[in-house]
């Protein structure tokens, strides 16, 4: 990575910091979110945009990593920073497990069958035999952690940074995962399946994992969720939710890091304001924006920011009195 | 035993309903090999439409009519305008053009007459007509979804047009060197299959109640139903409904319980693309490397 | 007067890849002719260019009229049948069903069932099997199935791509024959794309050589078959 790209994250990563300091609690708490839907949309994105393998179900993961951080805090009195690596191992396996079946469903099918996932969920959540640990159609309220060590700042404000500090550990080990040989190994299934089989790539412990990984991501961002709203309930977690976060990655840009911060900050913004107009909006609006973005911008805003910086760079290169 | 026959024959009813959506996927898979996942939205706004007809005044055979009339022309029109541009595109791309499809229809339905539960009337008489296992809906729907059918079965198997279209689905290139517009024959199946789909959508309304997310159910059982019997074979997709109608009910009834129903769908869905991709009926699909 | 058939500086490709590099040739009404060449040397693209199939750039003049740029839906619609290489059945539908079709454009219902058993006089054997599934035919069926769906539009020219694939010598004669027949007997203008360059000069009337692309020679049957080149290089001799 270039000495100006770390620049410009380093400003950026100090600009978060001090974002909590800046606006009101609410918007803090806003953020917060954004930030957890930016981890969901960077698992998403590992297993549609590099792996090729399109999932209609991913609020699937996003449940069952909320659910086992609301169950442990609410059942198990655990406190809730032990409950995120539990999350991400359960759902670690979960997805591997839901990617070995996948591994023979191609393209359309997958996206069936992963639909067929979303859009039971709620209902699988709701089982009355299930209810004791997942509260039912009621759900699970948990509390609000307090900063630690007597910091002195707002809960609202702890649960960002620590958000924060969680986001950019995961975005790091993404970008170092995506740059090495597993990522090569994903898009290289992606873009040629069989050929890669023939390089000696072995695709279905790559999938798998692919699977794994990508379940992890979004359940770790699902426990998140969890903690920072205080509350699960069945029905949060229905189609809608997956299709959101297929907005977000398409918005985003599909194969991009930054895409999933374009596509949170998207996915988290847009139906508060929209929310004003009526509640049809939002959908109406995301409706028309995947297919906006499909027919002219299927790059997605990370797309264009490339194509825009890339532009301008060409520019300064053939300007005339460009300095030596 | 009784219990059991009541079940079987409100499966029948339900199964009818998502035999006729199946087809709907089906007819539009077969031509483009591609899966509809906005289906059940189009019937959902299709059902809509008749109600503010109904709600209007409009007795119901002629709004039924009417209706299905509409369905056909949205069906047309997605086909050409939304579905065309993206006909050859990665696979991807199409899945979140449907998916957009899904979004915009629930939400534009919510927007246009709220999210209020609406009820929707049915042609049939409240007291039941049919003997004592079935209510008269159930058996009036079984009964349109088998006129539906055969009217559709007369359509492809003796007409021209019919055979036209048969011949654009399987062997598109062929059909354009006898002259076929193989453009205009996908457009009139998307058509059918939504003028299909506005049918099911409202036999089904009365039984569900009429709101914006009422056909999510309903769609996932299409699909298996459509899986079981095979994604590319129409009859199989009827075989399919009337079992999965069935099935749900049978299984809701007496071995798990009414909640996980839908979770027989997911199953059914997952088992057959992982076991027998195929289904019952539909051809093996050999892909040359 | 302009020919019947005649294409002028005929480019096409499949993507960014060239495969003809500016074909000329014409035909007269009535007639037979043949292209031929080696595999890969262009002749089934000259065919599908003809029918708006591929990407082209050229001139392509028929009866008074410009085909190049028309979808091939039009093209159809202007007398020209085009066999396929491979044939093109519909293999799910009925014989009688993909006879049918061929006449999918005509308004002449009447005339349409006289030639249905036309076509069964050349072809007996179809109409033994007319209810049958059309992928259950042999390959010598099926490429007398595409024939015959071809002459069901009444075309005023047929293109026939390598009719002799993969079918017995015997056959391919009993084939030819009745082509002849057929252009002798209704004034159906035929260009045929083949690699089995005997049999296929026994039957034309004029013939061009394609290599890689390009009209190479040119001439009657009868010059082709008595030049050495081409003995040597197509007819083995």
């Amino acid at each position: 990575m270039s000495r100006r790209q770390l620049i410009l994250l380093a400003v950026l990563l100090l600009a978060a910091c001090a974002l909590p300091f800046l606006v009101s609690n609410y918007r803090t708490f806003q953020f917060t979110l954004a930030l957890v839907y930016s981890i969901a949309l960077l698992g998403l994105n590992m297993l549609t945009g590099y792996n090729g393998q399109i999932s209609l179900g991913h609020g699937a993961f996003y449940a069952i990593g909320a659910y086992t951080a609301a169950i442990l805090m609410d059942q198990f009195g655990m406190p809730y920073w032990a409950t995120l690596p539990i999350a991400a191992v359960v759902c670690l396996v979960a997805g591997f497990l839901f990617g070995l079946p996948a591994l023979r469903l191609e393209g359309l099918y997958l996206a069936l069958a992963t639909f067929a996932l979303g859009v039971s969920l709620p209902a699988l959540l709701k089982y009355h035999h299930l209810e004791k640990w997942t509260g039912g159609v009621q759900g699970i309220v948990i509390n609000k952690p307090d900063p630690p060590f007597g910091l002195p700042l707002d809960p609202d404000q702890w649960l960002y940074f620590f958000t924060l500090a969680i986001a950019v550990l995961m975005f790091v080990l993404a970008w170092n995962m995506l740059r090495g040989r597993m990522g090569r190994a994903m898009v290289a299934i992606r873009d040629q399946h069989i050929a890669a089989e023939a390089m000696g790539i072995n695709t279905a412990m790559v999938k798998s994992l692919t699977f794994g990984v990508s379940a992890m991501y979004t359940g770790i961002a699902g426990a998140l969720g969890a903690i920072a709203i205080q509350y699960v309930a069945p029905d949060s977690f229905n189609i809608f939710l997956s299709i959101v976060f297929l907005v977000g990655i398409v918005v985003g840009g599909l194969a991009s890091i930054s895409g999933a911060i374009y596509g949170a900050l998207f996915i988290q913004f847009v139906p508060n304001i929209a929310d004003e107009i009526s509640r049809a909006a939002p959908w109406a609006i995301f409706g028309i924006f995947l297919l906006g973005f499909v027919y002219l911008m299927p790059m997605g805003v990370a797309g264009a920011v490339r194509m825009a910086l890339a532009r301008l760079k060409r520019k300064a290169q053939n300007s005339p009195t460009r300095s030596t | 035993m009784e219990a059991f026959l009541h079940q079987v024959l409100a499966g029948l009813a339900t199964g009818g309903i998502y035999a006729s959506l199946a087809l709907a996927l089906v007819m539009i898979y077969q031509a483009t090999h591609l899966v509809n996942f906005a289906q059940g939205e189009m019937a959902m706004f299709a059902t809509y439409f008749a109600w503010s007809l109904i709600n209007a005044g409009m007795p119901y055979w002629p709004a039924f009519l009417l209706t299905v009339v509409f369905a056909f022309v949205l069906g047309v029109v997605i086909e050409r305008v939304i579905i065309r541009p993206v006909e050859n595109a990665p696979v991807l791309a199409v899945v979140v053009v449907f998916i957009a499809l899904l979004v915009i229809l629930n939400s534009v339905t919510g927007w246009i007459f709220s999210y209020t539960i609406k009820t929707f009337p049915s042609p049939f008489p409240a007291e039941p007509i049919f003997g004592q296992y079935i209510t008269s809906h159930q058996g009036g729907a079984i009964g349109v979804t088998l006129v539906v059918l055969l009217l559709l079965y007369l359509f492809f198997r003796y007409t021209p047009l019919g055979l036209a279209l048969r011949a654009a689905a399987q062997n598109p290139d062929s059909a354009r060197l006898v002259g076929i517009r193989v453009g205009w024959m996908l457009a009139l199946g998307w058509g059918l299959a939504a003028a299909i789909g506005g049918v099911a959508g409202m036999m089904v309304a009365p039984i569900v109640f009429l709101d914006p997310n009422m056909m999510g159910g309903v769609l996932l059982y299409a699909f298996a139903a459509a899986l079981v019997g095979g994604i590319d074979n129409p009859a199989g997709a009827v075989f399919g409904g009337f079992l999965v109608g069935v099935l749900e009910n049978v299984l809701g009834a007496f071995v798990i319980g009414n909640e996980l129903k839908l979770a027989v769908a997911l199953v059914l869905i997952i088992g057959v693309l992982v076991v027998r991709p195929s289904g019952f009926f539909g051809k093996v699909l050999v892909t040359r490397v | 007067m302009a020919a019947f058939l005649e294409i002028a500086k005929l480019h096409a490709s499949y993507g960014p890849t060239r495969v003809l590099h500016g074909i000329d040739f014409s035909m007269d009404e009535g007639t037979i002719t043949t292209l031929l060449g080696a595999n890969g040397a262009g002749k089934t693209t000259t065919l599908r260019a003809l029918c708006g199939m591929v990407k082209m750039q050229g001139q392509v003049s028929f009866a008074g009229g410009r085909l190049d740029g028309k979808a091939t839906e039009d093209i159809v619609r202007k007398g020209i049948a085009h066999v396929p290489d491979g044939r093109g059945t519909f293999v799910n539908l009925t014989t009688e069903e993909n006879l049918r079709l061929g006449a999918y454009t005509r308004k002449d219902r009447d005339a349409v069932e006289s030639d249905l058993e036309r076509v069964f006089g050349y072809f007996p054997r179809l109409k033994e099997r007319r209810a049958q599934q059309a992928g259950t035919l042999s390959g010598g069926e099926q490429q007398m199935l595409a024939v015959s769906r071809a002459l069901m539009l009444r075309p005023r020219l047929m293109l026939l791509d390598e009719p002799s694939f993969g079918l017995a010598p015997l056959i391919v004669a009993e084939l030819f024959e009745i082509l002849r027949t057929v252009n002798e007997k209704e004034n159906v203008s035929m260009l045929v794309v083949e690699q089995n360059a005997a049999m296929a000069l026994e039957l034309a009337d004029h013939a061009y050589l394609i290599e890689t692309g390009r009209v190479v020679l040119s001439g009657t049957a009868g010059e082709i078959k008595s030049n050495d080149a081409v003995r040597r290089s197509y007819l083995g001799y």
